[in-house]
């Protein structure tokens, strides 16, 4: 269960977070929707710690990240994180990019990280991809790379942060259904995503951010359907 | 006007005993880039490691080494250490101040080579669970080295050439100090560097030709 109490986070004299309460459950879902700027990604990357909070608290299966003497690293082995960029390692080919951390940071053996890696990668469709350069793949490819890469740390929960954003349109597609696989594998799931689609068909529940607030949380149908928030009619008006 | 009249073969007779000088030369080069990558590595780390004591200590050391003569730095490892009563023959002498001046140059080198690796990479790693350490060693240090070895070439060669100085610390082994001497002897001064500036030409494009292929073998992204 990740738990986020009161999260409050500025970046000088902007402050991008203004009191942010919300809980994710096992097995949810969660889409964040809303305008550029609206502190959505913020919020993931102050999740798995890579950002501070100025604050409030965030607690993840009881642990609290931003509390003194909590190991992250440890804490991010659980937080499965993709970004907008693809971040792929180019030194490394597709197989070892994904071996790379279980081998480092969970002290696996070549033979079981390499199984485990062939697996993910043969799940994201990758299957034949193992010994080429990720310079040599699409954006989708690679971002599909990156999901693999994230899973086989077999985290409890996964964070994607845009991660369609920079691809080409004709490529969104691939990298949608592999989250809507996870999705339906029963993965936790937080996704900030500029896809209306994809936001209502595969969330259990749909967040507006708004100006550094959460201006609505609701399912799908009653979030798409019925808005309450001015800003979120709007935002909608303007997606369609 | 021209009455210098050259004398090869006795020039000729003593290549074997200049190559022999030119391995040695060969060797302190060899030496000093592995220690200088060794230590620019670790004056890389003390720059990123955002403490100010260990990082003015990398950028005094790079200062020191980039803007003082590479002559001046074999002296202080020979007659300046000497003067605290560290006595350093001229093989090590020699070593340890073109190591000092590779170092120098060499993290420099890093630096400009870390700029292109963009902070994307190290958050990947830390997302991935690495501590700071584990993601520069596995993600951006091989990448760094990627960007900055063919600039680390010239180093290498630079450092072939500076291993002539060590004729000035009393080194009589290598190719400049064994031709020094042939020169003393038989005074056919033309003739022995002749031969010398040869053989430290070749060995330069050897090593240049050498680090292409390498280059080609090691880095196939």
């Amino acid at each position: 269960m990740i738990e986020i109490e009161n999260v409050r986070k500025s970046f000088g004299q902007l402050e991008v977070l203004k009191g942010i309460n919300l809980t994710v459950e096992k097995g949810e879902v969660l889409t964040i929707i809303g305008g550029s700027g609206s502190g959505k990604s913020t919020l993931l990357t102050c999740i798995n710690g890579l950002e501070t909070i100025d604050g409030g608290r965030i607690v993840v299966d009881g642990t609290d990240v931003h509390a003194k003497g909590t190991d992250l690293n440890k804490l991010r082995r659980k937080l499965g994180i993709v970004f907008q960029q693809f971040n792929a390692f180019p030194h490394l080919t597709v197989l070892e990019n994904v071996m790379l951390a279980p081998v480092k940071v969970l002290g696996q053996s070549k033979a079981e990280a390499e199984a485990m890696a062939v697996r993910q990668l043969t799940h994201v469709g990758l299957g034949d991809k193992l010994k080429v350069y990720p310079s040599r793949m699409s954006g989708g490819q690679q971002q599909r790379m990156a999901i693999a890469r994230a899973l086989a740390m077999s985290p409890a929960y996964m964070l994607f942060d845009e991660v369609t954003s920079a691809l080409d349109p004709q490529l969104v597609g691939e990298v949608l259904d592999t989250l809507r696989m996870l999705a339906s594998e029963g993965m936790t799931m937080i996704c900030v995503t500029h896809e209306m689609k994809f936001a209502r068909e595969v969330s259990d529940r749909v967040a507006f951010f708004h100006k550094g607030v959460m201006a609505e949380i609701a399912p799908p149908e009653a979030l798409f359907g019925a808005p309450k928030d001015a800003d979120l009619k709007t935002f909608l008006a303007a997606t369609h | 006007m021209f009455s210098y009249t050259f004398h090869w073969n006795q020039a000729l007779k003593a290549l074997p005993q200049m190559l022999d000088g030119a391995l040695v030369t060969l060797q302190i080069a060899l030496l000093s880039m592995a220690i200088g990558l060794a230590v620019a590595l670790a004056l890389t780390l003390f720059r990123l490691s955002g403490n100010r004591i260990l990082g003015g200590f990398a950028t005094a050391w790079v200062e020191i080494a980039r803007n003082t003569p590479a002559l001046f730095q074999i002296y202080m490892a020979h007659f300046g250490l000497g003067s605290f009563g560290i006595h350093l023959s001229p093989y090590a002498a020699l070593l340890a101040g073109i190591a000092f001046n590779n170092a120098g140059y060499l993290a420099e080198n890093f630096r400009g080579a870390l700029k292109a690796i963009p902070e994307t990479q190290t958050r990947a790693g830390r997302s991935l669970g690495m501590t700071s350490l584990q993601a520069f060693r596995y993600i951006v240090m091989p990448q760094m080295l990627r960007v900055a070895f063919l600039p680390a070439t010239n180093q290498m060669v630079w450092a072939i050439l500076m291993t002539s100085l060590g004729v000035t610390v009393g080194m009589n082994t290598d190719l400049a100090g064994i031709t020094q001497e042939l020169n003393a002897r038989s005074f056919r001064t033309f003739e022995f560097f002749a031969i010398a500036a040869v053989i430290y030409y070749l060995i330069a494009k050897a090593v240049t030709l050498a680090a292409r292929v390498l280059a080609a073998r090691m880095f196939r992204y």
